[in-house]
């Protein structure tokens, strides 16, 4: 615990639960994963940079990032605002509609593949509709942004929900007293207020996002340089047991994920802090 | 003066709530995301899951090898939720209720295993505990089982929903403060006191969302239970993995009639949570 | 709520031990063959019908437990670990890995069974659909341009490995040997492949299900299986003039059988497939038999006569075809990345 350097706080449990989070990360989380550092660093720095720096994966990476931070954005907005509808508003069936935001995490991700394949394929029900537009969704980049906003969409709900709900309207209240109009209200006093938790959903489908693979291959057509996503090249090489090569190329990806997550929370404390004062 | 608290009143009353319109098209364009994206899908796992009837349908689920996926299911997400629960309460605690330095980085860390791909955190355990691993050898002296048996199953589940209650908790509770339970302190209560009867109370909801997900997630995950299940018919083949056999084989009826009791476990556990609300409530 | 969730916890390892001793305690004979996709419906029966077998042999009741996925992948598993008592895979080359990863079995595997260790044999076919729209008959007719092919990926994809080679097989007997020309051959197939799924079997759904392509490069036993179960009137197989002779090898894993005390069992197992009884479910199964005559004459009579050559004789065995084709960097990634 001697990297966390800690604060005075009148209140108990500090060294309880610091030590227990501290042991069970590391059990969990970061022993397994300094493996996969460990066998990345194995290779050669050529080697490495054979295998992390190719067309094929340099095309992968702008593709799994690019329609991650795509279906990211589409849950973000349409997130925040199920979970507006879903907490402010009277609703028939509301339960209902609670019930299924959780679903792409119950549904196992090759179900969800299979199924968004055959809605968008040309032959499915909405892919019918589609096709004669000139819109092909499934086994295209667009599929893939599908996908991702399917399996990403809980997250943006699910923690913007639970601060709407403890917020207090008090506040609305002085807001629109002191002749703010209900814009105003929203921008200055609701926004500000769930904008962490927003931001917290946002991250989380992002990085979900760019790691998904079992709904992902079942509608991206996998064609090199166009539709492959770079979970699919880490399976090519496993199949080659190159386990090496596979690890390089998980190292990166866990590498920009780490700062992407990293970077949003440390915007999120800043403006915390900046807030405070 | 009374013209004037009227309008005030009534102004107050307008910027509580949208305009009507607006509220319509809020409505409108949520329910209309949630209908493309989740009501549709749904529906097309029912529609194919019944195709041939309710006869195929129950047959697919009681048949021997879907009974004991669902069993490991269960069990699987029966030890790995109630683990990360606990983790999950502990590291909210030690976070929102204390300062110290390079707490963004501990909370990276925590959000990591959302980021890792299904994948790599299948791989990384059997990097760590395959035949060519480190501790594989050793293991396989001593005939112990982890990868390819139930405990690797548990490991990466926990692995995968790892964040879900603490990332849940950790903005609720910092957006409650210290306040309270300062306040407490000063009252004289003991650390667990403070913790059942200030902290819980305020933050339930949370804990509740927090678990729902991680046990739907801890149920219905597929890439990274495939690395290390090794896909033994009857004996290693969670739910998803049991989806996938069967779709495999050609019978769709089947492998969606599974599927749907994933689905069905998902409303459950938030029917499971409005039940509580209510209890709670009154 | 603390005491509850302490109490499911406890009552959940306890179950969870419980479940795990069961499993080590179990006292009759059970054996693992961990196999690839589209052997499912063979080893389901052929699983019942040696079960009845050793039965009547020894009296012991043996229990064969199947694990089914793509070959690369479940070659995997046993080389990190998991303790298949027979492996049955789609193509030779993933077991020498385990051979060489492992040591669990000599690297003269192949030679331990009759046959190069194949029981049954199969080859690579078109399916195209219902009165063949696109006029498909050979090799030739499906590089042209305007004809949609499905076929998975070599890289994770076993079948898909024997459908490259099928196709540069081809290519290089009817160019005499001229490499540029069969490259440019296999380019121009691939050019036609519109989605790559990861394994047959997805590849097959996607042809089927999606009504996507207009030929599906598919293993002859799989061909058959989509005719007869997915879809009879929809669907044709068309043979080509030349294709390979595709052998899915297996063997006894030596040192887990030793292990577990199961070598004989397994063993016997293996050799059960070379009988009779073996051969008529292979056959029934639209594998081609080794020993035709043990066969039912109509399952038979469904294969049609193809000239079939082998890896060896073209490719010089699995070991080199894999290096220079599917290896990265190989021919397969130059048709989609140009080598500098």
């Amino acid at each position: 615990m001697s990297i966390f350097f800690k604060q005075r706080s009148v209140l108990p449990g500090f060294g309880l639960t610091m030590g227990f989070t501290i042991l069970y990360l590391s059990l969990i989380v970061l022993i397994p994963l300094s493996g996969l550092l460990f066998k990345t660093a194995t290779l050669s720095w050529e080697d490495f940079w054979g295998a992390v720096a190719s067309a094929r994966v340099l095309a992968s990476f702008r593709l799994t990032f690019g329609c991650a931070l795509l279906a990211a954005m589409i849950n973000g907005v349409f997130g925040l605002m199920v979970a507006w509808v879903l907490v402010r508003y009277r609703l028939p069936g509301k339960r209902v509609i609670d019930a299924l935001v959780d679903l792409p995490f119950a549904l196992p991700t090759a179900v969800a593949g299979i199924t968004l394949a055959g809605l968008y394929a040309g032959n499915g029900w909405i892919g019918q509709y589609l096709e004669p537009l000139g819109i092909k969704i499934a086994y295209t980049p667009l599929g893939i942004i599908v996908a991702m906003t399917f399996i990403g969409l809980p997250f943006v709900v699910r923690t913007v929900q639970p601060v709407l709900e403890d917020m207090e309207k008090e506040q609305e209240e002085a807001a629109a007293c002191l002749g703010a109009n209900r814009w105003q209200t929203f921008v200055r006093v609701i926004f500000p207020a769930i904008t962490p938790a927003l931001l917290t959903g946002f991250a989380l489908a992002y990085a979900r996002a760019i790691g998904e693979y079992g709904s992902v291959i079942f509608i991206a057509g996998n064609m090199p340089m166009v539709s492959e996503i770079t979970p699919l090249l880490i399976i090519t090489k496993l199949e080659q047991y190159d386990y090496a090569g596979a690890t390089a190329i998980a190292t990166v990806m866990l590498v920009f994920s780490f700062l992407i997550l990293l970077t949003i929370n440390l915007i999120q404390w800043w403006s915390r802090r900046h807030a405070e004062r | 003066m009374t013209t004037k608290t009227a309008t005030l009143s009534s102004t107050s009353h307008q910027a509580l709530t949208e305009p009507k319109a607006v509220r319509w098209l809020l409505t409108g364009l949520a329910l209309a995301f949630l209908v493309l994206f989740l009501v549709v899908p749904l529906a097309a796992v029912f529609v194919q899951a019944l195709e041939k009837g309710l006869d195929a349908y129950w047959a697919a689920i009681i048949e021997p090898d879907a009974l004991a996926a669902i069993r490991l299911t269960l069990i699987v997400a029966g030890i790995s939720v109630p683990l990360n629960l606990v983790f999950g309460i502990s590291a909210a605690w030690a976070i929102t209720k204390f300062k110290f330095r390079g707490k963004a980085f501990l909370i990276t860390l925590i959000d990591l295993p959302f980021s890792v791909s299904p994948v790599i955190s299948g791989l990384i355990y059997v990097l760590l505990f395959g035949l060519q691993g480190w501790l594989g050898p050793w293991l396989s002296a001593h005939d112990i089982r982890l990868i390819f048996a139930v405990p690797g199953i548990v490991l990466v589940t926990i692995f995968v929903t790892f964040p879900f209650v603490a990332r849940q908790l950790i903005p609720l509770m910092q957006a409650q403060g210290v306040e309270e339970e300062e306040a407490a302190m000063v009252l004289g209560a003991s650390g667990w006191q403070i913790f059942f009867r200030v902290t819980m109370p305020n933050v339930i909801w949370g804990v509740l969302y927090g678990v729902i997900l991680c046990n739907a997630r801890a149920m219905g995950e597929f890439g990274a239970v495939s690395v290390v299940s090794g896909h033994i018919r009857g004996l290693t083949n969670t739910l998803p993995l049991h989806v996938e056999i069967l779709y495999n084989e050609y019978n769709f009826v089947a492998a969606f009639a599974v599927a749907t009791l994933l689905a069905l476990l998902a409303i459950l556990t938030l029917v499971a949570k409005a039940l509580l609300e209510k209890k709670v409530r009154h | 709520m603390l005491r509850i969730n302490l109490k499911t916890i406890l009552a959940m390892i306890v179950i969870a031990l419980f479940f795990t001793t069961n499993y080590a305690l179990a006292k009759e004979i059970t054996l693992l063959n961990v196999s690839y996709d589209p052997t499912r419906e063979l080893y389901r029966e052929y699983n019942e019908a040696f079960t009845k077998h050793w039965k009547e042999k020894t009296n012991d009741t043996v229990t064969v437990r199947q694990s089914h996925g793509g070959a690369g992948k479940q070659a995997r598993s046993v080389i990190d670990g998991l303790e298949a008592d027979v492996v049955t895979l789609a193509l030779a080359y993933d077991i020498d890995v385990i051979a060489e990863k492992t040591g669990h079995f000599g690297k003269d595997w192949q030679s331990r069974l009759p046959h190069n260790s194949a029981p049954y044999t199969s080859t690579i076919v078109f399916l195209v659909r219902k009165g063949n729209p696109k006029g498909i008959k050979d090799w030739d007719d499906i590089v042209k341009a305007g004809v949609s092919i499905i076929t998975p990926n070599p890289k994770t994809s076993g079948g898909a490995r024997w459908n490259f080679l099928a196709a540069w097989g081809y290519a290089l007997k009817k160019s005499g040997g001229d490499e540029a020309t069969t490259r440019d051959f296999v380019t121009r197939l691939y050019k036609n492949v519109p989605i790559l799924d990861s394994g047959a079997r997805g590849s097959t759904t996607t042809f089927v299900k999606r009504g996507i392509g207009d030929v599906l490069l598919s293993w002859e036993n799989e061909a058959f299986l989509a005719v007869n179960e997915l879809g009879p009137d929809q669907f044709e197989i068309i043979v080509p003039s030349v294709s390979i002779l595709a052998e899915p090898p297996v063997t006894v894993v030596d040192k887990v059988t030793q292990r577990h005390g199961t070598f004989e069992v397994a063993k016997a197992y293996l050799e059960y497939l070379y009988s009779p009884v073996g051969q008529k479910l292979a056959a029934k199964h639209y594998y081609r038999p080794v020993s035709p005559e043990h066969a039912d004459p109509v399952d038979i009579a469904r294969f049609p006569k193809v000239n079939l050559f082998t890896i060896d004789e073209i490719f010089g065995g699995w070991k080199k075809a894999q290096k220079t084709h599917f290896a990265d960097g190989g021919t397969f990634d130059q048709i989609y990345v140009p080598s500098r």
